[in-house]
């Protein structure tokens, strides 16, 4: 077991901002941790990596408890905190260097040009930190986090704030380490998980509402099916009135409209008969499938409501 | 401990902080001590670098806090201490590195003004009739006050995460340890009963002892634990984010 986490329990002062959670994340999985912005995905980190103490509960890293066993965990995990700090007077080199000294690497100058290459920071690296693109600096953060070669990568929002093109530079580069590594990686963006997890924890004021491999997640939709249509002219909806497990229909927009199924009910082929059978010409249909994102405002938002 | 401490020197040697603190240090003694008249030795009818131990402490004042001031407020103001704390290291091992690199800072700002004392030893009549004795003890103890108010400045940047608030925190606990005691001691209540052991409170009694060239371990004892005192009071502070 890579990271294991049992009954997780953090206090600041009276306020519970993890209530008792427990996962398991195994060897070589990337697992995306999700949740709205003060859920407790950055005080679950921050205790993983030796930062913050827990109150309650259970934490271990590569087999070392973080409380007991602290340097060794320490040792055995690659941090990128949120926001990126990064000492920006220092050159890239001069700090990957200073890094690698802090693990007592051998060999740290053999080390800073494989993870120089490996984040692709080579036509780069002769700057100083604070010069760099955005993009570039989250490269030098994902650089330091792998220099001592790490069982474990904890990576806090890695992807905040970048442009589309260095977006998808990192999730690539967080795939790529996902192969041979032990990934959790935090952020509040739905593709992302899509793009590069293998399974997600959904987390909501302090407490797991939901860990699933992505597939499943996306089964979990409780909501209606979809489909989007498009004619060449305006049609009366009565006519639709016969197709069975229709919930609804309605217009949206000139000459278009979104038919509301019930759940895992296919209506496609009968929307299709209906239109020839009016002699209209369909332009376009799609299923609109819920999406991560969806599932995912479901579940934080019932438990909203559960609290009140 | 060992790359911390290295980590901090490349940053003052790198930047203009080694340079301005070392070149600042000497300008301002050089002024005081062989250009204004009232302070100049060559006027002065003895062979003596009194007029350099009366005047480093005022400069320590004001420059040492200028040193630490950003060692741990920085850290704090960027989130860089808490990429440090999750590394395999010790916290005490990130205090006393920072602590011995803004010594060693220090101690290149002395270095230079052995030249003073070979230019004194020469000056004297006959050369080297100087009380060299009395001179060495002084930079032990200028050495060991530099340490305190490196001590007290270390610990004064991680109450705050801004710069210029812990540098007047660190001046203001810096004159209050060195001179304030004397002071405090002086009020007419304490006269009489109190004052010896107010006085003894303050960094000036014992870097007077200790100038005298006589180190005595009572003086080196009480060095010792003003700068553990506020190293430990540093660690404190950092593990404060624990409780």
């Amino acid at each position: 077991m890579s990271v294991s986490v049992s009954n997780l329990t953090k206090y600041y002062g009276d306020q519970a901002a993890l209530k008792g959670i427990s996962f398991e994340v195994q060897k070589g999985e990337i697992l995306g941790f999700l949740g709205p912005n003060g859920a407790g995905k950055t005080t679950t980190m921050k205790i993983l990596t030796g930062f913050l103490p827990q109150s309650e509960g259970f934490a271990s890293v590569n087999g070392f408890d973080v409380q007991k066993n602290s340097l060794e965990s320490r040792r055995s995990v690659g941090y990128l905190p949120e926001g990126n700090p990064l000492y920006r007077e220092m050159y890239i080199r001069e700090y990957l260097h200073f890094i690698g000294s802090v693990y007592q690497l051998k060999n740290i100058t053999a080390r800073v040009n494989d993870v120089i290459e490996r984040t692709g920071l080579g036509p780069e690296s002769k700057k100083l930190i604070g010069q760099l693109s955005k993009g570039y600096r989250q490269r030098v953060g994902l650089a330091q986090a792998i220099i001592h070669d790490p069982a474990v990568l904890i990576l806090d929002e890695p992807t905040s704030g970048l442009d589309p093109n260095q977006l998808v530079g990192i999730r690539q580069l967080v795939k790529e380490l996902g192969r041979e590594k032990t990934i959790i990686f935090s952020t509040h963006i739905m593709q992302e998980v899509q793009a590069i997890c293998d399974r997600v924890v959904i987390i909501n004021k302090g407490t797991i509402i939901a860990d699933d491999p992505i597939e499943e997640l996306k089964s979990r939709s409780t909501g209606a099916q979809v489909v989007f249509i498009e004619l060449n002219n305006t049609l009366d909806l009565d006519v639709f009135k016969k197709i069975k497990g229709l919930k609804k229909v309605e217009m949206a927009g000139n000459n278009s409209y979104r038919f509301y199924a019930e759940p895992k009910k296919d209506i496609r082929a009968d929307i299709i008969a209906i239109i020839a059978q009016e002699k209209y010409t369909l332009l376009e249909m799609r299923t609109e499938q819920s999406s991560v994102e969806e599932i995912f405002q479901q579940l934080t938002q019932t438990s909203k409501s559960d609290s009140k | 401990m060992r790359s911390i401490y290295w980590k901090e020197i490349h940053h003052f040697f790198s930047s203009l902080i080694g340079y301005m603190v070392v070149g600042g240090f000497l300008v301002l003694l050089g002024l005081m001590l062989w250009v204004f008249p009232d302070s100049n030795i060559l006027e002065g009818k003895f062979a003596s670098l009194e007029g350099l131990f009366d005047t480093a402490p005022l400069v320590f004042l004001f420059l040492i806090p200028a040193i630490t001031m950003r060692s741990f407020s920085e850290e704090q103001s960027s989130g860089t201490i808490e990429l440090l704390i999750t590394k395999p290291l010790k916290e005490w091992e990130i205090i006393v590195g920072k602590f011995l690199a803004c010594q060693t800072l220090i101690l290149f700002a002395l270095l230079p003004t052995g030249l003073y004392y070979l230019t004194i030893y020469q000056l004297g009549s006959p050369p080297g009739n100087l009380d060299s004795g009395a001179i060495m003890g002084s930079y032990i103890g200028l050495f060991l006050l530099a340490a305190c108010f490196n001590a007290v400045g270390i610990f004064a940047s991680t109450l705050t995460k801004n710069q210029i608030v812990a540098f007047i925190t660190a001046t203001f606990l810096c004159f209050f340890l060195h001179w304030g005691f004397s002071f405090v001691s002086r009020i007419p209540i304490f006269l009489g009963n109190l004052d010896n052991l107010i006085e003894t409170l303050g960094i000036d009694f014992h870097y007077g002892s200790i100038s005298r060239g006589l180190i005595d371990s009572r003086d080196v004892i009480y060095f010792m634990s003003i700068i553990v005192f506020f190293l430990f009071m540093t660690l404190l502070r950092l593990e404060r984010r624990k409780w």
